[in-house]
């Protein structure tokens, strides 16, 4: 396990280098807005894998109402975490994004309040863990919340969305994204990925060291 | 009046355990309960008595451990178990604005029995309640308040009692009433599992007694073998003098 | 026991509770009212501009009031230790979860109306007019926060922090709806058609139906234990 780590680690780093150098130095600077838009190769993963984090944690959650074994809650409890890093950045490069090109730290557009919106559900998610004593009734709540939480997220993008909007319209979606600024997204993004993934490694291992010395101490 | 439908049922409890944070509050119990026994609980304040009864009442969980009553699993059919047990605990588990025939037979319709008004008058009138029947819960007395949460172990037949402190606030003629249907219960097959620190009345009503300190089962023996002055020194000498 | 069967014996019970000691409903109208008195204040004097503020002003006061009404869902139980006899019922536990809801929409429309009425007075807006379109936006988004709000409640009941987490937890989680009914109140107090922008209906309608499934769903595992 810690091996699997520590490569998955070398493996995110690595790429994290060629990724940043590819989208920071190499790609060609945006018409409109400059050497700012490079900012989007931090930006756009960060988000993507917060939403597979988030994901992980819906799953995770199910199953562990359903399952019971604490391998899923410490899944959940790690991706969670590793997801609101994940959204904090996404808040933070957003709004540096955001300053120069639309001259203010924040706008309520659609896509950053979603953003924001989501930041605060799994930050609750987070603070009623540690308020909860027994490890069991916290894992539990916290899976209600994992569950409610993703299906709202839904939500509140649609409504979010057809409320208003000033944020450029998603141009990985549309397709129209040139592809000498798509190959260092993609990199960036499987970075990323790799980065969760080490994360999640050490944390979930971390989370069942903490169990066992509680065990201990019971013994 | 009608405890029928007990038929006999056992409780059988292996290696119940429960942790709380760091600390076992109960430590490999194991029991063994049939048709007409009374158990009762002795030991001293943080014991294991609460914990034990509530997770015989499927409240709490066991950390390790299993169970059955009449064949139900204590962990995988909990409702099963739930519908056959009653608890009577420290809350009175009364709701102050509703008169005594309301909460009786609210407690009745959350058991299943909706056309209960019959049981619920005949529980009224086995516990001297007939006179407050419709006064509403705030304004009894504790005593009283009492005898309305023991009439809800009568409201709808169960065949286990799980009472913790039965004999808090009742005075002598509820003490009386109280013991007088506890063995009819007994006496139509019914399960008993009593916590108390009345050891006087405790002692007669078992069937077999129980010393609990620390969480782990000291004693466990029928009643049959031991004089209440014997029952006394072994408590003080395994409650109180304590060997793990 | 039927889920269905237990909704209604809670329902039964909690009506009568309330009715007898008015304790919800009193403190209920009276905070409501006083919120709206505030409301009146903060916001500047010019007609226009208390009109444009309206449909959202009138949905944070449903929300804040509804507050302290999801802290009274379950303070019935917290007294006397009633939370356990509720977990002792051998039904089906999303009944009490769908009863709960059923209770906490009551005391909710009520204040809702009563909000309505002061809006009414005190920001002289002519809501009987309108009043058909108000309802069905009123009864959607109640529903919705009710169907959350329960569940949270439930999760908080025992908790020490329960008065800063309820609100912590929820808010985040209603976002849809203040959208989505603030801009139908909006359309409805305009005198227009709520059809007109009726996506906003089927997401609360959506929301709805899909939060009351997941409270029903995982209210007995907030339950147990």
């Amino acid at each position: 396990m810690d091996r699997l780590a520590r490569i998955v680690g070398v493996g995110a780093g690595v790429a994290l280098a060629i990724g940043l150098w590819m989208g920071l130095v190499q790609a060609p600077p945006d018409a409109v807005q400059g050497e700012v838009q490079r900012i989007m190769y931090v930006h756009v993963p960060s988000i993507l894998t917060a939403y597979l984090a988030f994901t992980v944690v819906l799953v995770a959650s199910i199953a562990y109402l359903v399952r019971g074994s604490r391998h899923w809650d410490r899944l959940a409890h790690a991706s969670a975490e590793v997801g609101v890093v994940f959204t904090g950045i996404t808040l933070v490069t957003g709004s540096v994004w955001g300053k120069p090109t639309w001259g203010v730290w924040w706008t309520w557009d659609a896509r950053l309040t979603g953003t924001a919106v989501l930041f605060l559900i799994y930050v609750g998610y987070l603070m009623l863990r540690s308020v909860v004593d027994d490890r069991d009734r916290a894992g539990r709540y916290a899976a209600v919340i994992g569950i409610l939480g993703f299906l709202n997220v839904i939500f509140t993008h649609m409504a979010v969305e057809w409320f208003r909007t000033l944020h450029q319209p998603s141009s990985l979606a549309r397709g129209t994204i040139d592809s000498a600024l798509y190959v260092p997204l993609m990199v960036n993004l499987g970075a990323f990925v790799l980065l969760y993934s080490y994360f999640m490694l050490r944390r979930v291992r971390l989370g069942a060291l903490e169990e066992a010395v509680e065990e201990e101490v019971l013994r | 009046m009608g405890h029928d439908g007990t038929g006999g049922v056992s409780l059988r409890v292996r290696g119940l355990s429960k942790a709380f944070r760091g600390a076992w509050a109960l430590r490999g119990v194991d029991l063994d309960l049939g048709p007409g026994e009374t158990l009762v609980l002795f030991g001293p304040n943080g014991s294991g008595k609460t914990t034990l009864l509530k997770i015989l009442a499927t409240l709490l969980r066991p950390t390790r451990g299993t169970g059955t009553l009449g064949g139900a699993d204590l962990l995988q059919e909990r409702e099963h178990v739930r519908r056959r047990v009653g608890l009577v605990s420290h809350g009175s588990y009364l709701y102050d604005d509703l008169t005594p025939r309301e909460n009786l037979a609210f407690a009745a319709a959350l058991h299943g029995d909706r056309t209960s008004g019959q049981a619920v008058t005949a529980a009224m009138e086995r516990l001297g309640l007939v006179g407050v029947a419709d006064e509403r819960v705030r304004t009894l007395s504790s005593g009283m308040k009492r005898r309305v949460t023991l009439a809800r172990l009568l409201v709808h037949p169960v065949d286990l009692w799980l009472l913790d402190e039965p004999y808090t606030n009742l005075d002598q003629e509820a003490t009386k009433v109280f013991e007088g249907i506890l063995q009819e219960h007994q006496a139509s097959g019914g399960l008993v599992v009593m916590a108390t620190h009345n050891f006087l009345d405790g002692f007669k009503q078992a069937t077999r007694i129980g010393i609990l300190a620390r969480g782990r089962l000291m004693v466990d023996e029928p009643r049959a073998s031991l004089t209440f002055p014997a029952f006394q020194e072994l408590y003080t000498l395994r409650a109180e003098g304590g060997e793990r | 026991m039927s889920f269905r069967a237990l909704a209604v014996e809670i329902l039964r019970k909690d009506l009568r509770i309330e009715v007898r000691s008015r304790e919800g409903i009193n403190t209920l109208l009276f905070f409501s009212v006083l919120l709206v008195f505030l409301f009146r204040f903060a916001v500047g004097s010019t007609e226009i501009q208390i009109r444009q503020a309206a449909p959202g002003l009138l949905w944070l006061a449903f929300i804040l009031t509804g507050l302290w009404g999801m802290t009274r869902i379950f303070q019935v139980e917290r007294e006397n230790d009633c939370l356990e006899l509720l977990r002792l019922a051998p039904g089906d536990l999303g009944g009490l979860y769908l009863g709960k809801v059923l209770i906490g929409c009551c005391l909710m429309w009520a204040a809702e109306l009563a909000i309505l009425a002061m809006f009414g007075l005190f920001f002289h807006l002519d809501m009987l007019p309108v009043i058909g379109s108000l309802i069905p936006i009123l009864v959607l988004g109640t529903v919705g926060f009710v169907a959350i709000g329960t569940l949270f409640a439930a999760i908080t009941a025992h908790l020490k922090a329960r008065e800063v987490l309820l609100p912590l937890l929820l808010f985040p989680l209603m976002v849809p709806i203040l959208l989505a009914a603030g801009r139908l109140t909006h359309l409805a107090l305009s005198g227009e058609s709520l059809m007109a922008e009726a996506h906003w209906l089927r997401l609360l309608i959506g929301f709805d139906v899909v939060f009351l499934v997941l409270g029903y769903l995982t209210f007995p595992f907030v339950m147990e234990d």
